[in-house]
């Protein structure tokens, strides 16, 4: 049973560079939090001062309600595994799970026991007495969290513990850790910059950028309510195609969306999702379309030229360019594209005919769609919903 | 002028005669029938080398185990396995033998322990490289070189305290309201007792004064490649032992150390070698090894050449050779864990 929370934590360097400027973040008991975020976030910043490697330059982090800024890592009963598994190489795998017991003068009978325990949860059993310079890669990364779960801590923290592996393996391994956590229920935080590795596992994701927190939710909420561009660009993949376009009044005074030449019409059902666009006719906004919303099916449509199709066996990604700039989130700010024309992607059904280098209608989905704000890239409109 | 053109002239005669020979010899190889050919021309870019390796250190050290059977300043006599025998039973010998184990142990163990040290005291300290260089300076400095410094420290001039110029005499008699008892100019090189304690098995307060030289020598070595070793254990380590419960001095003792382990043991052995062969501090600073301060190295030479005992000597070669293979082999084995990740 532990919780973790983060109070307006700070992290300052020497030269006065700010990696965290103040993250309030909570991490429930038993829940598996990801922290997602391109590289230079902070995230794992965040991760190093929860587990008391770097120092906390302001705020409060409590565990179990407990401060714990100044307490050193070997206080908090914390467990990490790390990216590169820092296995100790001159101790064989059972050393290696058992020192943190060993180093507690846990008693010999009962610390073999839980290490035998934990080597055959981990498929460990057969390797106990070689070095890890004599593993495989899945194996080292098994022996890291039998390392981390032997001691029964009350947090796991995960510092991208998975990019070391290939693809088929990390595919695999990341059921495993899930399955893991879920059966021993031990409150996690797990850092990464994959965003399908944070959909898949995180109970509630965390998204960061420059250190602010730009969204803590469920993946389900992330991908279908994004607070802002940047999350609504960073989750997905492809990622969410956004235009910049006009709110104008269509017909029957209902509001529409003017992309480039074409218009798009809101109905009822697009106006029960976004009811706050009624009020803004007139405005440029950032009109975000994820690739699946079109193509398949939809109350409105839209022309496209097709440049590229790429057949992906389960779905076709049909690449076009619509006659509007593309708009995207920079570390500057929201950025509008200089030409007129830009790039969107289409993911539909694969046994749909599309021929490359012709003008098509990709029908469009308008109670899925999403509108930003040009300036600040705050999602706006947005009809107020409570999940989770 | 004239000579740096006849001197430019020499080695481009050399140079070239050399390179003709070689190509005649390759021509001449290229002529034989099919199965001499390729042989003949291995021979021709192997031979010279092997010539040296042959006539420069094979032939000389099977010479020199033929000459330890010897006796006699011409070393004409047959004597078998007499030089040896002595080697090992006279006590002036013994003592020889005696001095040469405890260079080998102190030098060994004070510099790879004080290496260790301070490059674990000097890890991320401030000025730590000028720290490091002030260490590393003494090795820089040849050993008879370091040997008259070293003879100014201890030496002693009559007995007023005021007249000393030896550092450590001057020390000592001026601590005399410190120290227990009645301070007299003591002649340090000179005293072959161990603090007073006359042993047969221990060494004379003199090699213990030696000693330190090379210790002072040696241990800037060891602490910079230790400490080059020690920036190479990856922090993730460290961190990951803390994260398990462990306090600095547990994770150093169990992970950082286990960690260059390879690199301590290269530095002893490499200074257990350097030691075996010490003579240049026992000849600049036991006058050629007087006062029962003679090693094996010097006394090979003593033996050798001023008292015309060339058979004796070559025993003594023959002894340090013997003894240096069992190291050569641990540091062969050392270097082979290193390159396969131990």
């Amino acid at each position: 049973m532990s919780t973790l929370e983060l109070i307006n934590l700070q992290k300052r360097y020497q030269n006065g560079y700010e990696a965290v400027p103040g993250l309030d973040l909570e991490v429930r008991d038993g829940e598996f939090l990801v922290l997602v975020g391109p590289s230079g976030c902070g995230k794992s910043t965040v991760l190093r001062m929860v587990a008391g490697l770097e120092d906390i330059s302001g705020g409060d982090m409590l565990i179990d309600g407990v401060r714990v800024n100044d307490m050193g890592p070997q206080q908090r009963d914390i467990a990490m595994v790390f990216q590169s598994y820092a296995l100790y190489p001159n101790m064989t795998v059972g050393e290696n799970i058992g020192f943190a017991m060993k180093l507690r003068k846990t008693d010999k009978a009962v610390m073999a026991t839980k290490v035998a325990e934990v080597a055959a949860l981990l498929e460990l059993d057969k390797v106990l007495d070689r070095k890890p310079g004599q593993l495989s890669g899945g194996q080292r990364q098994r022996v890291a969290m039998g390392r981390a779960i032997v001691r029964e801590p009350k947090l796991f923290l995960m510092d991208e513990p998975l990019s070391n592996l290939d693809a088929k393996l990390r595919v695999q391994t990341r059921a495993e850790i899930s399955r893991l956590q879920r059966r021993l229920n031990i409150t996690t935080m797990y850092v990464t910059h994959d965003q399908v590795e944070a959909m898949t596992m995180g109970d509630r994701v965390a998204v960061l950028r420059r250190g602010y927190l730009m969204q803590c939710a469920t993946p389900q909420e992330l991908y279908h309510t994004p607070d802002n561009l940047f999350v609504g660009q960073f989750i997905g993949s492809p990622s969410m195609n956004v235009v910049r376009a006009e709110v104008v009044e269509g017909t029957g005074g209902l509001p529409a969306l003017t992309v480039g030449s074409q218009t798009i019409q809101l109905d009822d059902a697009a106006l029960a999702q976004l009811p706050g666009v009624r009020g803004m006719i007139g405005r440029s906004v950032a009109f975000g379309m994820r690739p699946e919303v079109l193509g398949d099916e939809g109350t409105s449509s839209i022309d496209v030229d097709v440049e590229l199709v790429e057949m992906l066996g389960a779905e076709l990604l049909v690449h076009a360019t619509i006659d509007a700039p593309s708009v995207k989130q920079t570390d500057e700010g929201v950025e509008i594209g200089e030409s007129n024309t830009s790039m969107i992607v289409a993911s539909m059904d694969a046994r749909i005919r599309v021929n490359a280098a012709s003008r098509m209608s990709l029908t469009l989905d308008t109670s899925r769609i999403h509108l930003f704000d040009l300036v600040t890239g705050d999602a706006i409109g947005k009809a107020k919903v409570d999940v989770g | 002028m004239i000579e740096i053109f006849k001197t430019f002239v020499t080695v481009a005669l050399g140079l070239g005669a050399f390179l003709a020979v070689m190509v005649g010899l390759y021509w001449l190889a290229s002529q034989l029938p099919e199965p001499w050919r390729d042989r003949a021309r291995v021979m021709v870019f192997v031979g010279p080398a092997l010539v040296l390796l042959v006539g420069g250190l094979i032939l000389p050290s099977l010479y020199t185990g033929r000459l330890s059977l010897f006796t006699g300043p011409n070393a004409n006599k047959w004597y078998g396995f007499g030089n040896f025998r002595e080697l090992f039973t006279d006590s002036d010998n013994l003592i020889v033998l005696r001095n040469t184990v405890w260079w080998v142990i102190l030098v060994t163990l004070a510099s790879t322990v004080i290496g260790i040290t301070i490059a674990r005291l000097a890890d991320r300290m401030r000025g730590e490289p000028y720290a490091k260089a002030l260490i590393f300076l003494p090795t820089a400095i040849s050993m008879v070189g370091a040997g008259v410094i070293w003879n100014f420290v201890y030496a002693t001039k009559g007995n007023d305290p005021d007249k000393q110029y030896g550092l450590l005499t001057w020390l000592w008699l001026k601590a005399e309201p410190i120290l227990p008892g009645k301070q007299d100019p003591h002649y340090w090189l000179q005293d072959r007792e161990f603090f007073g304690f006359h042993s047969s098995f221990l060494p004379g307060l003199n090699t213990l004064f030696m000693i330190v030289v090379i210790v002072w020598i040696q241990a800037g070595f060891a602490t910079v490649v230790i400490s080059a070793a020690m920036k190479g254990v990856p922090d993730d380590l460290v961190e990951a032992a803390k994260i398990d419960g462990a306090t600095d001095r547990q994770s150093f003792f169990r992970i950082v150390l286990p960690y260059v382990k390879g690199t301590i043991i290269t530095v002893a052995t490499t200074t257990l070698i350097a030691v075996l062969k010490v003579f240049d501090i026992v000849q600049t600073m036991g006058k050629g090894g007087q006062f029962a301060t003679s090693t094996l190295a010097n006394d090979m030479y003593q033996r050798s050449f001023p008292l015309s005992q060339p058979g004796y000597g070559a025993a003594l070669a023959v002894i340090l050779f013997v003894a240096v293979v069992p190291i050569v082999y641990v540091n062969a084995k050392n270097q082979r864990n290193i390159r396969e990740g131990r």
